[in-house]
């Protein structure tokens, strides 16, 4: 009987507390948890599910490209090189490759700047050639499975196509050579030639000590509807319009500039990041590729992405489900833009806006250094993780070969 | 030139002409093949006869024409941007659609070719959709602004305060010709408050139906008290009477245990919505920062007088005063700014209306603000270094204390706010007219001012007003009320009094002549 009153107590009393902790979470509730297609992954903890052996190349694939422009350290491309250092230092590094589940292979194709800060793709295809030439003759895991249980970071313009201009970048195609390797790139198009089955979506590096040093308080109160800092028309490439952004870019301003809610325009100011702090809608769309470091600083400073590029797939699309997330507007509804995003219930887009506050949601995001828990490259990892076990398929037969080592357009082949 | 030109645009669309160089190699490549084939010999006047038209329209069509005729885009409800003489441009382009053997210099057909999936996203040029009117919808900015203040709401409700407690602001006041001026600001600054407010308006000279009538226009809980006393023309006997005044409030929320935040709100003072925001933080007693609007950094000269030079002593007077508390580095008060009357001695005002400058105490009352628990009878609300309102001030409203920090035992516990003083929310501000000075009671000018002299030197004839009979007043009222807008420089606010219509026409006739006085005096 006393047995049966302590229980009944104990019941009560926990019952309470459980009542107490949901009350807490309705009244204010600050953010929501975030689970994609693949389940609720953003926290997952990659090690102890996977090993990646790291090839030692040598340093004219990596440190010297890095010591001839060291640039390459800040612009959006910046991930190859701070997922090669992450990796060396991590925990899921292995230094025997026979119990390895991914090669990581460091060739730092994205490192050969213009003057100006933008890397030219030409010789890129030849470069990673020639890693994977060293890596097939040295090590014979290459030749055991042609590349299927080895990751390469491409985050060019259109990936592993090697080409800033859209056209010839679906001319070339994907580097035959990396036909069957897993490819981690920012690019992501549905029904694109440049973005291969199986390939993981990252976003675009953005410096995290420089944003974080721009965060203001967030009682201050958000008045701005729509915010937009950019080009509209590329004028040096594209003067007439039409081309750049598939003309997606020029129908908002020929359409809203005159908005007093949308705050549009192509200067470059030094609050940028506090101004989307104070924005409740952050335009992100296409410019000569999909993707844009915008929608990074979008989720970082809680403004709700309104993502205006048909068919993209954004990073790490089956950990975060967009749609939650983001508005997403088709190019030809651009005209009427502001119909749009006024039509949205309120519910929604508080409930959009307790998503991004979230902050394994920013994190996932971010490329720090040192890393962190639940960051890009944690994510990364994840995505790997997700797809082992590799299948027995990957495995070729002795003697078999499925790679065309001589596909390709003449010039990639010559050696660099 | 232009030939090769225009066959280097067609041969490499898409290519762009960007700074990251290009190859002038294959137009020459193009040029020469074209000459030699007979479609090419076609195609070439195709585009002699392009860039005649280009010339006659005076921009390069061609490349719009190409769109037209392979865009895979819909036509129908498109509408670009580019085009001035659209229609024109749609007939040459119907014209032209014999034109069947065409390379592949389409752009959108590149990307069909080349992928195997069907993709509805197509590389190349595509149109600038505008719609019909684009300009932005009233209704829909309406909306955007619902949303805004349903996120500015929700925004305040997770980082903003929570919990927050009623406001009671304690205001002395009397009626005078500035009274509806100072308190009608004041008003509007409480009635803008997202918290609940109890506004105690203690009046000198007992309640009268002008200030109820002003108060009444509030949505505001007021407490209107009376004082019987009148309000003193010195500015040292109105001081203390309004300490008394304030006193008095202060007895009401002891009697009435109204809970909640008690700040002195002077008629006269500017706030600043921040600074309420602010006070929620106040745990017990808290200071703010008053910047003092009464300064002139010439106190030995008459203030009106028009400065004409500037010596580098200016610098040094021309600090702007501020009262309130004094903070060291390590944010703990340790002292108060206050306002140092010295400077002015013999130079201030003396007399209400006095054309001097008017001093504020040492640390004015509307500086602190309290918790309302601090005057309560019961001593358990309060801590042990506050008095009991009773031990300070004797019951009968003859007492009266200099600020509320002679309530307070320990001086060091009075919480400093605003960044510790550092932010400036409230102005202390003494603009009255003289006491002896005449108004109209209400604001309204009823009875019609009596006094009619002849303007001198005004632009418009003079000419006696008419008034017209009962059944024209209509249409006579609107015309004098249209010459009367032309013609007026200040009238009073006679159109607004609540008179009915049959004697709006004299009423106009007699407001125009009161017009004219008044522009007489102006003169």
């Amino acid at each position: 009987m006393k047995n049966l009153s302590w229980g009944f107590i104990l019941l009560v009393f926990s019952a309470f507390l459980l009542n107490l902790d949901a009350f807490e979470l309705r009244k204010g509730q600050k953010t929501e948890r975030i689970s994609g297609s693949a389940g609720d992954v953003l926290e997952d903890d990659p090690v102890g599910r996977l090993k990646v052996f790291v090839y030692e190349l040598p340093s004219k694939y990596n440190k010297k490209i890095l010591q001839k422009d060291p640039r390459c350290l800040n612009h959006m491309f910046a991930a190859e090189i701070y997922m090669h250092r992450f990796l060396l230092s991590s925990p899921v590094r292995t230094l025997n490759p026979e119990e390895a589940d991914w090669f990581y292979t460091p060739v730092y194709t994205t490192c050969d700047l213009t003057p100006n800060g933008l890397p030219l793709p030409f010789k890129s295809p030849r470069m990673m050639r020639s890693a994977i030439q060293l890596i097939s003759s040295n090590w014979p895991y290459w030749n055991r499975t042609e590349g299927a249980d080895h990751f390469f970071i491409v985050p060019h313009d259109f990936g592993a196509c090697f080409h800033y201009q859209e056209e010839k970048a679906i001319e070339r195609g994907i580097l035959p050579l990396l036909q069957r390797a897993t490819l981690v790139q920012t690019f992501g198009q549905r029904n694109h030639v440049c973005l291969k089955e199986g390939s993981i979506t990252v976003p675009p590096y953005a410096p995290p000590q420089k944003m974080q040093s721009h965060l203001i308080p967030p009682s201050i109160p958000r008045s701005i509807f729509v915010y937009f800092r950019g080009l509209f028309y590329d004028v040096g490439n594209d003067p007439e319009g039409g081309y750049y952004a598939r003309g997606a870019r020029a129908a908002v301003w020929e359409n809203f500039k005159d908005n007093p809610l949308f705050d549009i325009s192509t200067e470059h100011p030094t609050t940028y990041y506090e101004d989307m702090q104070r924005a409740v809608f952050c335009l992100c769309p296409l410019g000569w590729a999909p993707w844009s470091p915008r929608l990074v600083e979008a989720v970082i400073f809680g403004c709700i992405p309104v993502i205006i590029a048909d068919d993209i797939v954004l990073p790490f699309a089956d950990a975060i489900p967009w749609e939650d997330i983001g508005v997403f507007v088709d190019e030809k509804d651009v005209p009427n833009l502001d119909t749009i995003l006024t039509s949205i219930p309120t519910e929604v887009i508080l409930r959009k806006q307790r998503l991004l506050a979230n902050p394994s949601m920013k994190q996932a995001m971010l490329f720090p250094h040192p890393a962190q828990p639940g960051d890009a490259f944690h994510q990364i990892l994840n995505g790997l993780a997700r797809k082992l076990p590799h299948d027995k398929s990957v495995y070729l037969r002795k003697g078999e070969k499925v790679l065309n080592w001589t596909a390709g357009p003449l010039a990639d082949l010559k050696p660099w | 030139m232009k030939l090769l030109a225009l066959h280097q645009s067609y041969a490499n669309r898409g290519r762009s002409n960007s700074f990251r160089g290009q190859t002038p190699l294959d137009s020459a490549v193009d040029g020469g093949n074209a000459v030699k084939s007979p479609s090419g010999i076609f195609w070439l006047i195709l585009h002699c006869l392009c860039c005649l038209v280009s010339l006659v329209l005076g921009f390069r069509f061609s490349r719009l024409v190409f769109y037209l005729l392979f865009s895979t885009t819909s036509i129908n409800n498109l509408y670009t941007s580019t085009t001035t003489s659209f229609g024109s441009a749609t007939d040459i382009a119907e014209t032209l659609s014999f034109t069947t053997s065409l390379r592949i210099l389409s752009p959108p057909v590149v990307n069909n070719t080349t992928s195997a999936v069907t993709s509805r996203v197509v590389v190349g040029r595509h149109g600038i959709r505008i719609r019909p009117w684009p300009h932005p919808d009233p209704v829909e900015v309406m909306k955007a602004h619902k949303i805004i203040e349903a996120v500015q709401r929700e925004q305040k409700v997770q980082y903003g305060i929570k919990n927050p407690r009623t406001l009671i602001a304690i205001t002395p006041t009397y009626v005078r010709t500035f009274q509806a001026l100072h308190l009608t600001g004041l008003m509007h600054t409480l009635m803008n408050l997202p918290y609940d407010v109890v506004w105690i308006v203690v009046e000198a000279g007992g309640a009268t139906n002008e200030t109820a009538a002003l108060l009444a226009k509030s949505e505001l809980q007021v407490k209107h008290i009376g004082f019987e006393k009148k309000m003193p023309v010195f500015w040292e006997g109105r001081h203390k009477m309004e300490s008394q005044m304030r006193l008095r409030a202060l007895r009401v929320v002891r009697e009435e245990k109204l809970d909640g935040i008690v700040m002195f709100a002077d008629d006269s003072n500017m706030h600043s919505l921040e600074l309420f925001d602010e006070i929620q933080k106040v745990e017990w007693i808290g200071a703010v920062s008053v910047g003092i609007l009464a300064h002139s950094s010439h106190p030995d000269e008459d203030p009106f007088e028009v400065q004409k030079t500037m010596d580098e002593e200016d610098d040094k007077e021309s600090t702007f005063p501020v009262q309130g508390p004094a903070c060291n580095s390590s944010e703990l008060l340790i002292g108060w700014h206050t306002f140092n009357s010295l400077v002015y001695k013999g130079k201030s005002a003396n007399y209400i209306g006095d054309m001097a400058i008017v001093l504020p105490r040492k640390l004015e009352w509307s500086g602190f603000v309290m918790n309302s628990r601090l005057v309560w009878k019961e001593a358990e609300f309060r801590p042990d270094w506050i008095e009991d309102l009773d031990t300070v001030v004797a019951g009968d409203g003859d007492d009266d204390i200099e600020n509320p920090l002679s309530l307070v035992k320990d001086s060091s516990m009075v919480e400093p706010l605003g960044g510790c003083g550092k932010k400036v929310m409230l102005w202390w501000l003494r603009a009255e007219a003289r006491a002896d000075s005449k108004f109209p009671s209400g604001w309204i000018i009823d009875p019609p001012l009596e006094m009619t002299v002849a303007a001198k030197r005004t632009p418009w004839t003079d000419f006696p007003p008419e008034l017209p009979s009962n059944t024209q007043k209509v249409i006579s009222a609107t015309q004098e009320n249209a010459e009367k807008r032309a013609t007026k420089t200040r009238t009073p606010k006679s159109r607004r009094s609540s008179r009915g219509k049959r004697k709006h026409d004299s009423k106009n006739a007699d407001a125009r002549a009161s017009a004219r006085t008044s522009g007489e005096r102006i003169n």
